[in-house]
């Protein structure tokens, strides 16, 4: 049956963006839809398409698959298919995936009734990978600055890269970037453990409310947010830590060529010191 | 599309503050500080701003956390010639620096070679403990469980690994990490190339997939809960102890589109985990390097995880490696 003690009167007909009620079913606990379909479809011929490329390599070493991108010389043009073909086939699968997936999760909330928030999320994840395979590598005139697929390579994709910046910390938005990981984080541990001290309370007391988590945070810092804002707050901070990957990335090499430790000269030469 | 996505409060209630649940403790004190409530706070989150209970290790927490800042501070200050303007402009460059190498594990360095980083880190470091008390007893106060507290101790082990247990291991305080803002991000990058790249310790793998991976369940958990709000979803704790149609929901989201859910318990303790498992994760990552492994490539290497490169320069004799006198 594979459905919860409540699931049946939730699975109802309608919600759907395409194709009205021809996909409008469920197979186990998943729900199908058209971008099911399209999921299934991208899913299957992506993963196939790395599997077929790591048989041509030279290992079946997890760590060291690698399916890499177009040489430089390239450009923006299609490459043979062992020569980054591959790559580019992967990454049209990957992208038609995500925003299957994505719009998937969009016809599951209309069918719920409830808000789009969890696809608008996922939306800025799709944006981060886009912008790295997609729109930088437009920006700099060849596929090849797109990043390898495998577990090593692509460490040290992001390893080089870095280091052609020669200190990529000094980006400010990588600053931003990891801030947000960071904060994310941190506030992520505060609320899990508030809620878990709230219902899991010292042993022989009741379990806690609302109000005793306020008083917590209050007692503690001064400020609560609350359970509303809690949940507005991890999201801005999720996404902004997604959203300022993406721009840390875009600006390397598009819109700054050299060190990133050079960068800041400009705080030094403002006029406002002398 | 265009309904409303609760994304700002459109209504906020006037009403008296709240001072918070009574303190049944004989020891505890009164609350500090009139309650104020600010109207753009309240567009976001909860508008009320205070009370705060200010217990002595509070207020001692904060005095240490003062002086830490202020030896860190007044340091930077000296390093520019105490001139104000230097000050701010030289900010982000200034540094206090732990000791050099040569002086070990002294506790008493001379204080411009490092004794003043000592003894900022040893106040930091109190201001840290203290406020970890903190979090314990005012949860305690409350009768709640001790788990922020327990959350924050998995940040402090990275702290103390960074900063004190890992120095102590090689010997030396100047293994530790200096204060300033590009001073430390300087150091951490030198740190990764000392020892061969960080990217190949497994640890820092794992720390980077929680980090990543808590950064990923945030979004998807606020995400959702935000998305049944409209159904009262934010009010998890009565959600927790009897099931609504916003946990249903939430619930059937998830299994709907990945063939499985949380619980509106369970997905806290996911967060938990995740969170902490970053800074647990990183403190090891960190306590091993150097310690035990010189070489994190080699290391991989010697693992079959990183595949061996083609030299691309000549090979160079590490003048370490030479015997003595040559």
């Amino acid at each position: 049956m594979s459905m919860l003690s409540f699931e049946r009167r939730y699975r109802v007909k309608g919600g759907t963006l395409i194709g009205g009620d021809l996909f409008d079913f469920w197979v186990g606990p998943f729900y199908v839809g058209f971008f099911g379909v399209t999921t299934l479809f991208f899913s299957v011929v992506g993963t196939l398409l790395i599997v077929w490329g790591a048989s041509q390599g030279p290992t079946w070493n997890l760590w060291q698959i690698n399916i890499a991108p177009p040489n430089l010389e390239y450009g923006l043009g299609m490459a043979p298919l062992m020569a980054g073909g591959l790559w580019q086939l992967i990454t049209i699968c990957a992208i038609g995936a995500f925003v299957s997936w994505a719009l998937r999760e969009v016809e599951i909330c209309r069918k719920l009734g409830i808000g789009y928030h969890v696809p608008f999320a996922f939306s800025i994840a799709i944006l981060a990978y886009v912008t790295l395979v997609v729109v930088r590598p437009v920006l700099m005139g060849a596929w090849g600055h797109g990043f390898p697929y495998g577990i090593m390579s692509h460490l040290d994709w992001v390893s080089n890269v870095g280091y052609q910046y020669l200190h990529f910390h000094y980006n400010p938005a990588h600053m931003l970037a990891v801030t947000f990981f960071f904060t994310t984080t941190l506030a992520l541990s505060l609320h899990g453990a508030l809620v878990l001290s709230a219902v899991n309370p010292k042993k022989g007391e009741i379990v806690k409310s609302a109000e005793h988590e306020n008083t917590f945070f209050r007692d503690t810092i001064g400020y609560s947010i609350g359970t509303l804002g809690i949940h507005r707050l991890g999201l801005f901070l999720a996404l902004s830590a997604g959203f300022w990957s993406a721009v840390c990335i875009v600006i390397s090499g598009p819109f700054w060529t050299r060190g990133w430790p050079e960068w800041w000269s400009w705080w030094l030469n403002l006029p406002i010191w002398s | 599309m265009a309904e409303y996505q609760n994304i700002f409060t459109r209504v906020q209630v006037i009403a008296p503050a709240y001072p918070g649940v009574s303190l049944p403790g004989a020891g505890d004190r009164e609350r500090e500080g009139k309650p104020a409530h600010v109207h753009w706070i309240g567009r976001f989150g909860d508008a009320q701003i205070g009370p705060i209970y200010l217990g002595w290790f509070g207020l001692a927490s904060l005095l240490c956390g003062f002086i830490a800042i202020e030896i860190i501070g007044l340091n930077m200050l000296a390093s520019v010639n105490w001139n104000p303007i230097e000050f701010v402009r030289q900010l982000p460059w200034l540094a206090l620096e732990p000791p050099p190498a040569a002086l070990g594990l002294s506790l008493f360095p001379p204080l411009n070679e490092g004794g003043w980083w000592l003894m900022a880190g040893f106040f930091l470091t109190m201001a840290i403990l203290l406020w970890w008390v903190r979090t314990y007893r005012r949860a305690r106060a409350l009768g709640m469980g001790t788990h922020v507290a327990w959350a924050f101790a998995a940040a402090i082990w990275l702290y103390l690994v960074l900063g004190f247990i890992r120095p102590l291991l090689m010997g030396s305080w100047g293994e530790a990490v200096p204060f300033g803002i590009f001073p430390h991000l300087d150091w951490t990058a030198a740190f990764s190339i000392r020892y061969g790249n960080l990217f190949y310790n497994p640890f820092h793998m794992l720390s980077i997939v929680f980090l990543y991976g808590s950064t990923l369940l945030f979004a998807m958990h606020a995400g959702t809960i935000l998305a049944v709000s409209r159904f009262g979803g934010e009010r998890e704790i009565e959600q927790i102890v009897d099931r609504g149609t916003a946990s249903e929901r939430a619930a059937l989201f998830w299994r709907w589109t990945m063939g499985f859910n949380a619980t509106m318990e369970s997905i806290h303790r996911w967060a938990w985990w995740f969170a902490v498992l970053t800074a647990i994760t990183g403190g090891i990552g960190i306590l091993l390097t150097g310690t035990v492994v010189d070489n994190w490539y080699l290391w991989a290497v010697k693992h079959y995880v990183a595949p061996g490169y083609p030299p691309v320069y000549e090979s160079v004799i590490d003048p370490a490696a030479l015997p003595a006198g040559k």
